[in-house]
């Protein structure tokens, strides 16, 4: 529901840290707690990225499950499906959040800069010629 | 961190790719063996918050606030809930113990709410967040401080500000309130507490709403009290009538109790 907003700051943030060069992939951790929806994310992503420079790149989302250390007993609990915040050992609800808040751009793959050449500039420059470029493989997919 | 030139005479480079104080999280993918090509796709470190800008704009609200001497608080609930029932009472009792109220008003669209809030003494600046892009579910804290503009912080002692009725995406905007308080409707059910975690370990307050529906329903308070516990043993929980104004002598002394420690923000 409020993917769209999330979009239009990683939009800024995503701007800014390319500094003028097209962007491939951008990586982004979001913790679970975040309610965040991974397929409406992207989806908001292609609306608020169309028809800009940033047309064409992808998200990639590290959804960070929920961990919690209880006060109580002092086991740690991963939270499963259910968004239940209490302990799985003693069910306190005295717990501390240690992940599943987060919500930041970790990094950005840049475009294949021998992609990009190639696109901008017809007249490949002399020398070697440059290898094919890598086909995204199943197993480059995150 | 490695970076990929192209100098003007056409020769191409990739600096050393250094892991300086970061780490990149490698384990469980594999990005392929990139080591045939001289230049392959160049990550670029970032670590920014998505919520930075947001979480600067909400500070700056609550600066300006501290500054004109204001407590506000952030109202929040699923539509229906009750929330401008009860501004309706809270912001006549102000008006009449001599507390200036202001209302930042989050309607979609229409100006119903605002009407109704009308001639209770209070200033009220208007949101209309059907913007069509990503503010139709909740104020965020750059929303807010256009709200602000439009209010004279001076001539005023409380600020409530009616957030969006839901009770997913609000949770997650600091609008730079000073406390967060809950409208929650009994016909709502026991169990949105565990549903909705994060609302409600997000408030200070929760007023729990149409009590005077109580005989009628098979709500389960204690199984209700239970749940919020669950989730936030810190809540205070508040019993009201929004219709009958029964329980709300508690929720206003709160509100415009002096001594009342800062809580978290929101």
């Amino acid at each position: 529901m409020h993917e769209l907003s999330l979009c239009q700051s990683i939009h800024g943030i995503v701007d800014r840290a390319r500094e003028g060069r097209p962007v491939e992939v951008v990586h982004l951790q979001v913790g679970r707690l975040r309610q965040v929806v991974p397929e409406t994310l992207a989806y908001c992503w292609t609306l608020v990225t169309d028809g800009g420079p940033l047309a064409g790149s992808r998200l990639d989302i590290d959804h960070v499950p929920v961990v919690l250390d209880c006060g109580d007993c002092g086991r740690r609990t991963t939270v499963a499906d259910a968004l239940l915040l209490t302990c799985g050992s003693c069910g306190s609800g005295a717990i501390g959040v240690v992940s599943g808040e987060e919500l930041l751009v970790t990094s950005i793959d840049l475009r294949d800069p021998a992609d990009a050449a190639a696109a901008s500039n017809s007249a490949a420059p002399s020398g070697p010629a440059p290898a094919p470029e890598p086909t995204p493989t199943p197993a480059e997919e995150h | 961190m490695g970076r990929f030139h192209r100098h003007d005479d056409g020769t191409e480079h990739e600096h050393d790719h250094e892991h300086d104080g970061h780490e990149h999280a490698h384990e469980g993918h594999d990005h392929g063996d990139h080591s045939a090509y001289a230049t392959g796709p160049e990550r670029v470190v970032v670590l920014e918050r998505i919520f930075d800008e947001n979480d600067r704009a909400a500070a700056d609200n609550r600066a300006a606030l501290d500054a004109a001497g204001v407590r506000c608080v952030n109202l929040m609930s699923s539509p229906g809930a009750g929330k401008t029932t009860l501004l309706v009472h809270t912001l006549r009792h102000l008006r009449d113990t001599g507390v200036r109220a202001g209302v930042v008003e989050g309607d979609i669209e229409t100006s119903l709410d605002a009407d109704r809030l009308a001639d209770l003494g209070a200033q009220i600046s208007l949101l209309n967040t059907g913007d069509g892009f990503g503010g139709e579910c909740h104020l965020d804290a750059p929303m807010v401080a256009r709200a602000l503009t439009r209010l004279d912080l001076d001539a005023l002692d409380v600020l409530l500000v009616e957030n969006v009725g839901n009770l997913v995406c609000p949770a997650e905007f600091d609008v730079g309130a000073h406390d967060r308080v809950m409208v929650y409707a009994i016909t709502e059910g026991e169990e949105k507490p565990l549903k909705y975690p994060v609302m409600f370990r997000s408030v200070d307050v929760v007023l729990v709403n149409k009590m005077d529906l109580l005989p009628h329903l098979d709500f389960d308070l204690d199984l209700f009290r239970r749940n919020v516990a669950a989730v936030n043993p810190g809540a205070r929980l508040v019993e009201v009538s929004a219709r009958t104004g029964d329980g709300l002598e508690e929720w206003h002394a709160w509100l415009t109790d002096p001594a009342r420690p800062a809580a978290r923000v929101g």
